[in-house]
C-alpha cells in the first residue's frame, strides 16, 4: 500500500538498493537505505516528526508553539515542513556556513533563521539555542542531541525496515550527527541479530569548522553510547566527494555528500571482508539527495577544485 | 619514515603554529610521548592525570578512532596518519 492521508504519514520504508558496481564481489555486497525518499527529502524527517510527536503527547507543544533548534539544516528543513502542517512557528539557530539552499528551503517552508558563527560549527549553533532556550521559558527547544524520540524513531523505524529487508545484514554503516541513526538502529540489532558490526563514518571539516576555543568546551551529544559502534571514521571533504561521484556515475544514486563519507567506510569494510575472505552485507545510508548541495561545488570540476569549495563549510 | 600527526589550530600553540608535526613510538601513548618530549605541553591537552584521552579530544590513526582501537595503547608505525580532533556536534 502506498497511498496515505498526508505527506507526514508517508514517512519511511524507504527502499534498500543493491549496488552491483560497486560491490567488490558477489560474496561481499553494499545495500543502500534510500533516506532521500522521505517527505523532505531528508533521514532526518524520521527523527524530526517522532520529536514533534513526543512533545504533542507531552503536552509541551500547542498549536501556536513556537519550536526552537539549532540544524544545520536537513533537521530543520524536516522540522519546517511539520510545524507548517501543524500551525508551530520554527525558530533554527544554523551555522553560516552551510549551503543556500538549506536557508532557502527553511525560509520557504516559513520557518526564521538565526545565524550562528561559522567557525565553532554546529558547537556554536548548539551553544546560541540554548542561551536564547534559557531567555524564553515558552519556546520549546526539541533538542535533537540529546531527545530520547530521535534515537527511538531509528530503533522503532530504521533498524526493523533495514533487518526486514535484509536478515542476512553483517554491517550497518552511517553517519554520527546527532548519532540518533547509529544508537537507535545499533539498539535494535544488538536485540535482535548481534554480531552485525555498527560503523560510524563521521564528516572531518575544514579547521574553521573546528574553532578556537577551548578543547574542554568541546560537544558530545548526549544521545551518544560508545558501547553501541564497534568503530568509528573520520572522512575528510577529497575521500567524502570522491565517493559522492563514483556513487552517481556507478550506480546512478545522486545523493549528498555526507553519504560520500559513509560509503568511504562502508568500501573500507568491503576490502577488509574480501581480504578475510568472508561473506558480508553492508548496509549503509544514503541520508539525503545532491539537490541541497549543487552550490557548494562538490559536483562540478576536479576533485581538488570541489575539495578546495568545500573549504570551511559545513557539508554534512 | 616516521608518524605524521595532523594538529588541530587550537593546539598550534605547543607546535609553533605548524600544521603536522612528526614523531615516532610503537604506540600512540609513546607516540604522544615522543611529540611532548618535541613540543612540551602538548601532552597535557590530550592525556588526562590518570592516563585517559582527554573527554573531548578524538585521536585517529588512519582515519580510525582510537577509542575503537585500544586508544592510548593502539598500536602506529612508521607512516601512519594521526589525526587530532575537537569534538563537535553535527546535525
Amino acid at each position: 500500500m502506498a497511498r496515505f492521508a498526508s505527506l507526514v504519514e508517508s514517512l519511511g520504508n524507504t527502499p534498500l538498493v543493491g549496488l552491483p558496481s560497486l560491490s567488490p564481489t558477489p560474496d561481499v555486497r553494499l545495500w543502500a537505505k534510500l533516506e532521500d525518499h522521505n517527505p523532505t527529502g531528508s533521514i532526518k524527517d524520521r527523527a524530526a516528526i517522532a520529536m514533534i510527536e513526543a512533545a504533542e503527547k507531552e503536552g509541551r507543544l500547542q498549536p501556536g508553539s513556537t519550536i526552537l533548534e539549532p540544524t544545520s539544516g536537513n533537521t530543520g528543513i524536516s522540522l519546517a515542513m511539520v510545524a507548517r502542517q501543524r500551525g508551530y512557528r520554527l525558530i533554527c539557530v544554523m551555522p553560516e556556513n552551510t549551503s543556500i539552499e538549506r536557508r532557502q528551503l527553511l525560509e520557504m517552508y516559513g520557518a526564521q533563521i538565526i545565524s550562528s558563527p561559522a567557525a565553532g560549527g554546529s558547537n556554536q549553533a548548539v551553544a546560541v539555542a540554548k542561551g536564547l532556550a534559557a531567555e524564553h521559558d515558552d519556546w520549546v527547544m526539541l533538542y535533537q542531541y540529546g531527545n530520547p524520540a530521535n534515537a527511538e524513531a531509528h530503533y522503532t523505524g530504521t533498524g526493523p525496515e533495514i533487518l526486514a529487508d535484509m536478515p542476512s545484514i553483517t554491517h550497518f554503516v552511517a553517519g554520527l550527527g546527532t548519532t540518533g541513526t547509529l544508537m537507535g538502529v545499533s539498539r535494535y540489532l544488538r536485540e535482535q541479530k548481534p554480531g552485525v558490526q555498527v560503523i560510524a563514518a563521521e564528516p572531518r571539516y575544514g579547521e574553521l569548522v573546528y574553532g578556537l576555543r577551548n578543547i574542554d568546551e568541546g560537544f558530545i551529544p548526549e544521545l551518544y553510547d560508545a558501547d553501541l559502534l564497534d568503530s568509528r571514521f573520520s572522512v575528510g571533504p577529497d575521500d567524502a566527494i570522491h565517493r559522492t561521484r563514483q556513487l552517481v556515475e556507478r550506480e546512478g544514486i545522486f545523493a549528498g555528500i555526507s553519504t560520500g563519507a559513509i560509503l568511504h567506510a562502508a568500501l573500507g569494510i568491503a576490502d577488509k571482508e574480501v581480504a578475510a575472505g568472508r561473506r558480508a552485507d553492508i548496509v549503509f545510508i544514503v541520508c539525503d539527495g545532491g539537490w541541497k548541495y549543487l552550490s557548494t561545488g562538490a559536483y562540478a570540476g576536479t576533485l581538488e577544485e570541489a575539495s578546495a569549495a568545500l573549504e570551511g563549510q559545513l557539508w554534512a | 619514515m616516521a608518524i605524521q600527526v595532523r594538529i588541530p589550530t587550537i593546539l598550534r600553540t605547543h607546535t609553533g603554529g605548524n600544521k603536522t608535526v612528526e614523531g615516532n613510538g610503537d604506540t600512540l601513548a609513546a607516540l604522544v610521548d615522543d611529540i611532548d618530549a618535541q613540543h612540551p605541553g602538548i601532552k597535557g591537552r590530550l592525556v588526562t592525570d590518570e592516563g585517559k584521552l582527554h573527554r573531548f579530544v578524538n585521536v585517529y590513526v588512519n582515519d580510525e578512532d582510537v577509542r575503537f582501537t585500544g586508544a592510548l595503547d593502539t598500536a602506529v608505525k612508521d607512516g601512519d596518519s594521526v589525526t587530532i580532533l575537537p569534538a563537535v556536534a553535527g546535525g
